[in-house]
């Protein structure tokens, strides 16, 4: 039997892999970010496409993760096995927390501001970046937080379909059912969620002070 | 100065305003009274293109509203309304400014801008200036609300209820100033409000609005004796409110 105390490499491995799990978040996030701000913005001015959009994120996130994954891997194109498929499905369950909250954000903006911003003589754009969305910002942030958050637990499944992160860990810990292993992969991860929910929290009480 | 001619205006529920028709001449000040519901918020909406009439049309400075550039018109028009809507992650500098900034003067300009209109509101511009909206009390909010719309000095100013939210002590005060403010600076206003008394006070001119139809138009000496039956209404509450 293998002793346990002491695993050469292990340390190297942990951060290798942290790094590699932090990059699929980022990469996930941004995409995500990317679609569902200006989708966020768009379903907020136009009421006619936000039930559609709500329903179909809303739809996305009920499917379990590991489904989702396994779903898309028979997949031409988007589908397969690795990091790019990975990301798809991060992307996947980002999209609703920072959809809704941008919405929520804008909508919530008081009507009397709003008209006033206008009659002021505000081109669309003006008050778009002037006035609702700074107004929007904490909001935007909460949802962009609870993206994070998720996205990093979520990632750590990808590597079933061998996108590497965390969850390889876990996972080859699962299957020699060895613990120390598996703390190996949830520890860092947890760490990594706590620390993206306390910096975006402290920006978003900095940014509704 | 402004024109409504024949304007109608129906949002699908039913005519908001009817066949209306009335002239503002450069330098008064035209109360729209009326109860709620009866037209004059569409009416004033329409002035700045924010609402466009259904039928009929109408003319600021002799242009029809459905020629002016929209941003072009509203930026030279003043518009002040009851919640002020002063931009609450703005200073109040940052408020008074936000229509010369808009119109790209330069900083220095502004900031001299945003002095000269706090101390024509008697808010002493160096206790006020760097002030966010939520510190300041509602009578000091609508001077700022005032203050915001004067600030780019459009011939044109359009209040909606402005003082409709304050106790009655800083109400009187406030148009009061408003008064001797206009007329200083050679202001045209359409004002609206629900309250017989703050027309007395202010307008030069009062246009009574009753289910979207002008009843009344008189100076207010005229209006208090006018035989038109809500006209005549309005007067008699005021009455029974003073009588001892």
């Amino acid at each position: 039997m293998e002793t346990r105390p002491v695993r050469p490499g292990l340390a190297a491995e942990i951060a290798a892999l942290t790094g590699q799990h932090l990059m699929l978040v980022l990469i996930a996030l941004a995409a995500a970010s990317a679609i569902a701000l200006p989708a966020g913005i768009y379903i907020a001015r136009h009421p006619r496409y936000r039930a559609a959009a709500l329903a179909f994120t809303n739809i996305v996130q009920t499917v379990p993760s590991l489904a989702l994954f396994g779903f898309l891997i028979p997949l031409p194109l988007i589908g397969g096995i690795g990091q790019r498929t990975a990301i798809i499905v991060l992307v996947m369950y980002a999209l609703l927390p920072i959809l809704r909250n941008t919405m929520t954000g804008i909508l919530q903006v008081d009507a009397a501001v709003r008209e006033s911003a206008l009659a002021m003589g505000m081109t669309g754009r003006q008050l778009l970046r002037e006035v609702e969305l700074p107004l929007a910002a904490p909001t935007i942030l909460a949802g962009l937080r609870i993206a994070a958050v998720t996205t990093i637990g979520t990632a750590t499944i990808a590597a079933a379909i061998g996108a590497g992160g965390l969850g390889v860990f876990i996972f080859r810990g699962i299957a020699t059912v060895d613990s120390a292993l598996l703390l190996a992969g949830a520890a860092p991860a947890a760490l990594l969620a706590i620390t993206a929910d306390g910096v975006l929290e402290w920006f978003e009480r900095k940014l509704s002070r | 100065m402004v024109s409504f001619r024949d304007v109608s205006y129906d949002a699908g529920g039913g005519a908001v305003l009817r066949n209306f028709t009335l002239d503002v001449k450069t330098g008064e000040t035209v109360a729209l009274l009326g109860a709620s519901g009866a037209g004059k918020t569409t009416a004033l909406k329409m002035v700045n293109a924010l609402v466009m009439p259904s039928s009929g049309g109408v003319l600021v400075e002799g242009r029809n509203t459905r020629e002016w550039d929209p941003i072009r018109l509203r930026r030279r028009t003043g518009y002040v309304i009851q919640e002020t809507g002063l931009f609450p992650h703005y200073t109040v500098a940052g408020n008074i400014g936000l229509v010369p900034r808009l119109e790209g003067w330069p900083a220095d300009r502004i900031r001299a801008r945003v002095d000269e209109m706090l101390e024509l509101v008697s808010l002493p511009p160096g206790e006020f200036r760097h002030r966010l909206p939520r510190q300041l009390s509602g009578g000091q909010r609508q001077r700022v609300g005032v203050a915001r719309a004067l600030a780019a000095d459009p011939p044109l100013l359009l209040l909606d209820e402005p003082f409709g939210a304050l106790d009655p002590l800083t109400r009187a005060a406030l148009q009061r100033e408003f008064v001797t403010l206009t007329r200083r600076l050679g202001k045209t206003a359409l004002f609206v409000t629900h309250d017989l008394r703050e027309a007395l006070r202010v307008a030069s001119r009062i246009a009574l609005l009753i289910d979207g139809r002008l009843e009344v138009l008189a100076s207010p000496g005229e209006f208090v004796d006018s035989p038109n039956e809500g006209a005549r209404a309005l007067v008699e509450s005021l009455e029974w409110r003073l009588a001892p």
